[in-house]
């Protein structure tokens, strides 16, 4: 059998591709954070347990109401985006003008509460959810099988974030919102309403949370704490990337991932906190991120 | 110099959190008419054109555009009204480039300039159209923060110093424009610091002190009243 570094390429494809995996969700969830903070100035705690109700619901809908993935797949990141846009209009919007502590401390308790729910409603164990027909089984590519699954996963995922980096950076809706975040007093008195864009930014945000959580849903159990588990990973990878920073925020997110998964090859003792001692390394030499801009 | 009245400010009050800036501003800009508060640094003029704008704290009073009463509309509102805001910061995104920034502002009125128009009339934007906004020169940007409310078909331009600070040729440049704009019907209130860019190109001048108008000049004026611009501006 070949190998690298004493590793048959097996694994360590194996671990590369669920590095890959983990990569995606990091950016998703990261890049819905970066677009929140740049135009809410809010730190979005509660974007674990929206994910996390992304992947309940799709577990919900399929349980209570027998509709297939594909559905949820739209359905459920438009309920946690309209959830989101509730938690703006009702609770955000006193909170701009204010220290980032305070929106930081307010979504840091909605998680709690939203989680205290779901753990009320379904305890601490995880849902079984399974694969849809169309995805399951593996595809074989010689020198490992690859599950179609996962594969949907990348692709799915890389798919969203380059469409919302390309939105962004390429399009007058985009100029909209790079003018918004930079100067919204200016960027309203030319006659754009700013607070209706920042309302719907953050429903995008969570939506994006949301839709993660609907991929995540047969890749891993779903339970109340799924979001708990992985955002504070994707804070790592945001101080890392760069507050604020759309495509930094894409990149560093998949990084990661791979850089987790090639530890768990070659020093799978580091795996769990590799994250955080590169947060701590390059927040010594660039503290405004890799791809931030100090300010 | 009988046409109908655009837009009347009457006991404006404005605030900056606990600050009392403007104490009671009253002024009216006829439609077409070039209009220029003058006054010293400080004196309430930004913040009066900031309150039009419904950019300050707390307002009070009454602000009538076009017949209708904007005291209380969220800014974009009074935007969409056909108002062309100017800043003094002149407010040119770093984020977007020069075209963008250009294209930004959407319309709020018809009759707006065409790119190819605004190209015409400011050659140096067509050829830094895809520079970082902010890499223009001052004058550049001056021009570009003009440019961007030609575009939308806004028939009041709000002007805030845009003469500040900048080369005497590009000033120049900056005076034919006005005089081309208010050829073409717009209602243009500048807020000067500039006494000489100002006293040609207004049709009456307004001097404000301590957040109140404390004079009116109309252009023929200017000889007879020249104790008033002695005393509160020193020209």
């Amino acid at each position: 059998m070949t190998e690298i570094f004493g590793v048959p390429i097996q694994a360590l494809a194996g671990q590369l591709m669920l590095g890959l995996v983990n990569g995606s969700f990091y950016a998703m969830l990261s890049l819905g954070l970066a677009v929140i903070f740049g135009m809410l100035n809010i730190i979005n705690f509660a974007h674990g347990a929206l994910y996390m109700m992304g992947a309940i619901f799709t577990w919900m809908f399929m349980e209570y109401l027998g509709i297939g993935y594909w559905w949820s797949l739209v359905l459920a990141p438009i309920s946690v985006g309209l959830i989101g846009i509730a938690i703006e209009r009702l609770l955000l919007q006193w909170l701009y003008k204010l220290d980032h502590l305070y929106g930081l401390l307010l979504t840091f308790g909605l998680a709690l509460i939203l989680e205290g729910f779901f753990r009320h409603l379904y305890g601490v164990a995880g849902q079984p959810y399974s694969i849809p027909d169309e995805l399951s089984g593996a595809i074989n590519l010689g020198f490992m099988f690859l599950p179609k699954y996962r594969a949907w996963i990348i692709v799915a995922s890389l798919t969203v974030c380059l469409v919302t980096w390309y939105v962004i950076e390429k399009t007058r809706l985009g100029a909209y919102l790079r003018a918004a975040t930079e100067n919204p007093a200016l960027t309203q008195a030319f006659g754009i309403n700013v607070p209706l864009m920042v309302m719907l930014t953050y429903g995008f945000g969570v939506g994006l949370a949301g839709l993660a959580g609907v991929l995540a849903a047969p890749a891993t159990q779903v339970g109340p704490l799924m979001g708990s588990n992985l955002i504070i990973t994707v804070f790592a990878v945001v101080v890392i990337g760069g507050m604020g920073s759309i495509l930094g925020s894409i990149l560093t997110g998949l990084g990661l991932g791979l850089i987790e998964g090639l530890t768990k090859v070659f020093y799978p003792e580091a795996s769990a906190t590799v994250v955080f001692i590169i947060m701590a390394i390059v927040l010594m030499f660039r503290p405004a991120g890799l791809f931030g801009r100090e300010k | 110099m009988s046409g109908t009245e655009y837009l009347r400010v009457s006991d404006l009050h404005a605030f900056y959190g606990e600050s009392h800036i403007l104490h009671g501003i009253d002024f009216t800009v006829r439609k077409g008419e070039c209009i220029s508060l003058l006054g010293r640094n400080g004196a309430g003029r930004t913040t009066t054109l900031r309150a039009i704008m419904g950019l300050t704290g707390k307002r009070t009073g009454s602000i009538m555009l076009n017949g209708r009463e904007v005291i209380n509309m969220a800014s974009h509102k009074i935007a969409q009204l056909g108002v062309g805001y100017c800043p003094e910061e002149r407010g040119i995104y770093s984020s977007l480039s020069c075209e963008e920034n250009l294209l930004l502002p959407p319309q709020v009125g018809s009759g707006g300039m065409s790119l190819e128009e605004l190209y015409e009339m400011f050659p140096n934007l067509k050829e830094r159209r895809n520079s970082q906004g902010t890499r223009l020169s001052g004058g550049e940007q001056q021009m570009l923060a003009m440019a961007r409310i030609l575009r939308t078909g806004a028939k009041l331009l709000l002007l805030d110093e845009i003469s500040e600070g900048l080369a005497p040729v590009i000033v120049q440049k900056l005076g034919e424009i006005i005089r081309t704009l208010k050829e073409r019907d717009y209602t243009i209130v500048l807020v000067e610091q500039n006494f000489r860019f100002a006293a040609p190109l207004a049709d009456r001048m307004f001097i404000v002190e301590h957040g109140q108008v404390m004079a009116e000049i109309a252009q023929n004026e200017i000889n007879d009243k020249q104790h008033l611009l002695q005393e509160y501006l020193g020209v």
